[in-house]
């Protein structure tokens, strides 16, 4: 099993309900976010292309945020969802540092907390929160494993990108052009 | 134009809008560390080589400086942690692809037989100190029969504390200033500086203070070597490097960098430990609290530009 997501880009308008629904699940403080939105800007006028991504954790496969881990609080479990167990870590910061993404964030009551893929959820057969909630159904969630996932059939289909992959951790987000 | 912007309100204290999580804690940790590392890096040395006459200063007195440096050292680590409580889950496991908990184990083993180290030479120092038990004294008898395999140990250990304080760092690949392999062997030899130039301080004997000059002149030399050279492969590595590198080069890093690092911490005590070569009377106390201070300052600017290094936005 391998959890994955692909966020179509050219449907994403940056409405933020995939925010706000994610802080609302999960209890996330206010200025703090699992879940965020990138619009990116590139070329001169009258050549110029803007996209969305609605972007979080990316459940890399080889993950550095879990190798860093001095106390193993970050962790791998089936299906490769990273998860940070609160009360194994030790706020140490390590793994905020090793992401490559900055997907991850300090919570005031010390340990460190990112996107879970709404594991909670899933286990229900659930999407997770932000697909759930997205109006535009630009956020495919589910098991690459599996070719008749939803997710895997958008990234079989479409063009697709990942971030930073030169940072070399095998990140799991697709992100559809 | 290409600009990468966070839309939806993410203001995160400490990372947005960029990475500021390790303030002076974790640089006077990894500071500390290195200090440590020197000074039982040439106290072993000497007990090794059977030369203890040549260097008695960094044998004993210097070598009760050693348990300090760890533990203020570990205390700021501590200070530094978020979730404070659960400090001790740091200890319930080993996880060796983390350098922060191999780190944490070698201080744990390092800081309590550097007490031992310094405790067998108190009786030679202060004659009138008593241990008040007999196991005391035979513990001390024992330790002082094995000085030799003792070191033989410590010098190991020395090596592995003060390559960590610059793996811990260069094992981020995050964070394109502190992903290159030369970081651990220029925090060691930077941390053996900081070691020399306290033992030179401290010593009142002549020669000794001579010999250490020296030392600490070498290991300056390869210390800018080592420095040039990681310009040099920042300089002809991935985009993210250069802009990394370009941060001391131009960008908001040069100045505290070259005056603070190259010419205050290096250029100047290496040019005063060569005038003191040749004759001239420096105190050494010049030439030494201008290396340590170089040496922290080293950290401190590494740990800060480095998180501002980044892949994205
Ligand atoms: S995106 Fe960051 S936090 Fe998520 S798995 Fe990758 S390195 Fe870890
Ligand atoms: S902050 Fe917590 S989860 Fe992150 S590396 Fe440290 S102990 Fe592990």
């Amino acid at each position: 099993m391998r959890y994955a997501m692909a966020i179509d880009t050219k449907k994403c308008v940056g409405c933020s309900d995939c925010v706000v629904a994610c802080q609302t699940e999960n209890n996330v403080p206010m200025g703090f976010a699992r879940d965020w939105i990138v619009e990116s800007v590139a070329g001169t006028y009258p050549r110029v292309e803007m996209e969305i991504r609605s972007e979080r954790c990316n459940h890399c496969e080889d993950a550095p945020c879990v190798r860093c881990c001095p106390t193993g609080a970050s962790h791998i479990i089936e299906g490769g969802v990273v998860l940070v167990k609160h009360d194994a870590c030790i706020g140490c910061m390590a793994c905020i540092e090793a992401c490559p993404y900055d997907a991850r964030y300090p919570h005031p009551d010390g340990y460190v907390d990112k996107c879970t893929f709404c594991i909670h959820r899933v286990d229900k057969g659930e999407d997770p929160a932000c697909v759930a909630v997205c109006p535009t159904h630009c956020l495919h969630f589910g098991d690459l494993d599996d070719p008749n996932s939803d997710v895997s059939k958008v990234v079989a289909e479409r063009k697709w990108k990942v971030l930073a992959p030169e940072a070399g951790t095998k990140p799991q987000l697709y992100f559809l052009m | 134009m290409n600009e990468e912007l966070i839309v939806s309100g993410r203001n995160i204290p400490g990372v947005d809008p960029h990475l500021h999580l390790w303030h002076w804690q974790i640089p006077l940790y990894l500071f500390l560390g290195g200090l440590a590392a020197g000074l039982i890096f040439f106290a072993s040395l000497y007990v090794i080589m059977g030369k203890e006459d040549k260097a008695p200063t960094a044998i004993k007195w210097a070598s009760f400086i050693t348990p300090l440096a760890l533990v203020v050292g570990l205390g700021a680590l501590f200070f530094d942690l978020h979730h404070k409580l659960y400090f001790w889950r740091l200890y319930t496991t080993v996880r060796l692809e983390s350098p922060m908990s191999w780190g944490a184990w070698t201080l744990l083993l390092v800081t309590p037989l550097s007490i031992v180290w310094s405790a067998s030479y108190l009786r030679e120092l202060v004659p009138s100190w008593d241990w008040k038990f007999k196991w005391l004294y035979d513990f001390e008898a024992w330790v002082i029969k094995n000085r030799k395999p003792f070191a033989w140990l410590m010098i190991f250990l020395s090596v592995i504390l003060g390559i960590y304080t610059g793996i811990l760092l260069s094992a981020f690949n995050a964070r394109p200033l502190w992903n290159t392999s030369i970081l651990g062997p220029l925090f060691l030899t930077s941390g053996l500086s900081t070691g020399a130039a306290t033992i030179m301080w401290l010593s009142k004997d002549h020669e000794e203070k001579k010999l250490f000059g020296r030392i600490d002149l070498l290991l300056i030399a390869i210390e800018i070597f080592f420095i040039i050279h990681m310009f040099m492969g920042f300089l002809s590595s991935s985009q993210v490097q250069q802009e990394a590198a370009s941060l001391f080069l131009g960008g908001e890093f040069t100045v505290p960098f070259w005056t603070f690092v190259l010419i205050l911490g290096l250029l100047v005590p290496g040019f005063l430990e060569v005038l003191e070569w040749k004759g001239y009377k420096i105190p050494a106390a010049v030439p030494a609290f201008l290396v340590l201070f170089g040496g922290l300052m080293f950290r401190l600017i590494m740990v800060e530009a480095g998180q501002i290094t980044r892949y994205l936005y």
